[in-house]
């Protein structure tokens, strides 16, 4: 038995990759199954009524709070992409064409460690920052910049855009960082020996050819913020409120959690059209450059 | 040079949050703001005497253990399959291996919520939690140790083996040792990653909450704020060290088989 499950190199690895394989299908493929399943049941007050039914979508679509949230979200979660990634590419930019090879990894470890440091304090840290005595009011009222604390800064939507790009900017880094990486060099030079600026080489060259690099990146930071409900509940004040809110507050505090699960699987297929949408606009950058 | 100084502003954008933390771990104040007050070390000494806290760390450590040891097993098994073994479907196996890598964490947090609870009808414990853990930490230990079997000759398993060892014994006496960095790596990266992971926890933690689902309780009492710094401090030291090592151990794994390092590990 075992010697014909070793038998090739094919089956030796289809063996070897089984366990993460089979560990991902019972704990994410089942799992989102059961939520897609449980999406078309209603909740009737403690007991589930399992006959099928569209409800749950009817009820997202026809009342406005739903896609509003939505809509916020989705605005929010494109904000923090364009920042974090436009924000992140003259650094990737730097590490890459600037420092010194044996540098290198010192910089990218420096860029990485506030990723891995308590989520949550970092989240409530950006609160003591910018709030109405904080770190910026008091400063900027020390200088005499303004007389009275700035207030568009905590408790909105701004606030939740600032600190969400502050917590993914290393996603964004590194795969830009990558696919600058893999950039031959000879060929910046020989945009320059044809004649092109170094501006001009820049925008025909090396643009194009870190393309991949920041579709990847668009899309790491993209699809996760749409899933964070701590920032918002912690920055957003009562108008900064974002889906992932709703989709907790469904399963945790209103005990409805197919209405909840139907929220989730619509928030999760806006977030996939909006990304395979921007990976289409963008296939010409990725086509056969690998 | 424009580039370098705003790399380095970059940088303390990155850093700001961090280094207000002991700031306000030893400021005699119970409110979190300026202008500072004085200096104590009493939200420390209070540390060690709120049992509460030392229970959910207790727990928070038994599922990071746990989780980094799981994570770092599944990561081997497809690091290794990835690296050395051609196979059908390769690429999108492994592309759904990695996929919890994106994933927003709210979908990984209710459908095994609605798994555990509805369908399964079991009761929320640390092994909800060490679960959906494993499921989020594996692709980032199969990327650590991507870069430690990248480059692994087959061919000194197979000399191994052709000088009468099994596969397995080859395996553990001429890989393993090669590998030994990254896997230490990779167990270091999980740990850091479960002990602070919040958003699962809070949904599968079951009567006894993990450490992160404890401070987000303190967070609601302005009281408790100065404490929660104090214990922030002492986390992110604490990590920076186990990311420090976890990076020379990395560094130290691809110079032993001889790969050029490309820089960080994702």
């Amino acid at each position: 038995m075992w010697a014909k499950l070793t038998a090739t190199e094919a089956r030796r690895g289809l063996l070897m990759i089984s366990p993460p394989l089979i560990y991902v299908l019972i704990m994410l493929a089942f799992p989102i199954g059961a939520i897609v399943l449980f999406s078309f049941w209603t909740q009737d007050f403690m007991t589930l009524d399992t006959t099928f039914t569209l409800q749950n979508y009817r009820e997202i679509w026809a009342q406005p709070i739903f896609g509003a949230l939505l809509k916020r979200s989705l605005f929010v979660s494109g904000c923090v992409t364009a920042v974090t990634v436009i924000l992140a590419f003259p650094v990737a930019y730097f590490v890459s064409f600037h420092v010194k090879p044996s540098r290198k990894s010192l910089w990218l470890f420096l860029i990485t460690i506030p990723f891995w440091t308590s989520y949550l304090i970092r989240v409530f840290l950006w609160k003591v920052i910018l709030g109405y005595n904080g770190v910026v009011n008091s400063g900027l009222v020390g200088i005499g910049v303004i007389d009275e604390p700035l207030t568009f800064i905590l408790y909105n939507v701004n606030a939740v855009i600032i600190t969400l790009a502050h917590a993914f900017a290393p996603f964004a880094i590194l795969p830009i960082f990558v696919a600058l990486e893999k950039i031959d060099r000879s060929l910046l030079e020989a945009s320059q020996d044809l004649g092109e600026s170094k501006f001009s080489t820049f925008f025909r060259v090396t643009l194009p050819l870190a393309m991949p690099g920041v579709v990847a990146a668009v899309l790491i930071v993209f699809i996760p913020t749409i899933g964070d409900y701590v920032t918002p509940e912690l920055m957003g004040g009562a108008g900064g409120k974002l889906v992932a809110n709703m989709i907790q507050t469904q399963f945790l505090a209103l005990n409805n959690a197919p209405l909840g699960a139907a929220l989730a699987i619509v928030a999760m297929l806006c977030v996939t059209a909006i990304s395979l949408m921007f990976v289409a606009l963008n296939r010409r950058w990725l086509r056969g450059r690998s | 040079m424009t580039l370098r100084v705003y790399a380095i502003a970059y940088l303390i954008f990155l850093y700001a949050p961090i280094v207000l933390l002991p700031v306000f771990a030893f400021n005699d104040a119970t409110i979190i703001a300026f202008p500072l007050s004085g200096f104590t070390t009493d939200w420390f000494s209070q540390l060690l005497t709120t049992q509460a806290l030392h229970r959910s760390v207790q727990n928070s450590l038994y599922i990071a253990c746990i989780t980094a040891v799981l994570s770092t097993i599944l990561g081997v098994c497809a690091a290794r399959a990835g690296a050395m073994y051609n196979f059908p479907m390769k690429r999108s196996i492994i592309g759904l291996v990695m996929i919890p890598l994106v994933l927003p964490e709210i979908i990984v947090a209710v459908s095994l919520l609605v798994v555990a609870i509805q369908i399964l009808d079991m009761g929320l414990s640390n092994w909800t939690v060490i679960a959906a853990h494993v499921l989020i930490c594996t692709p980032f230990s199969i990327a650590i140790l991507n870069g430690a079997f990248q480059n692994l000759d087959p061919s000194m398993e197979e000399a191994a083996m052709d000088l009468g060892e099994s596969r397995w014994s080859a395996f553990r006496l001429v890989t393993l040792p090669l590998v030994m960095p990254g896997i230490v790596s990779s167990m270091l990266i999980a740990f850091t990653i479960s002990l602070d992971e919040f958003i699962i926890a809070f949904f599968l933690t079951g009567a006894n909450p993990t450490m992160p689902v404890y401070i987000w309780g303190l967070l609601r009492f302005p009281a408790s704020l100065p404490v929660v710094m104090a214990l922030g401090t002492i986390l992110v030291s604490m990590s920076i060290v186990l990311l420090t090592i976890a990076e020379i151990l990395r560094r130290r794994g691809m110079a032993r088989v001889g790969v050029k390092d490309k820089g960080g590990f994702l």
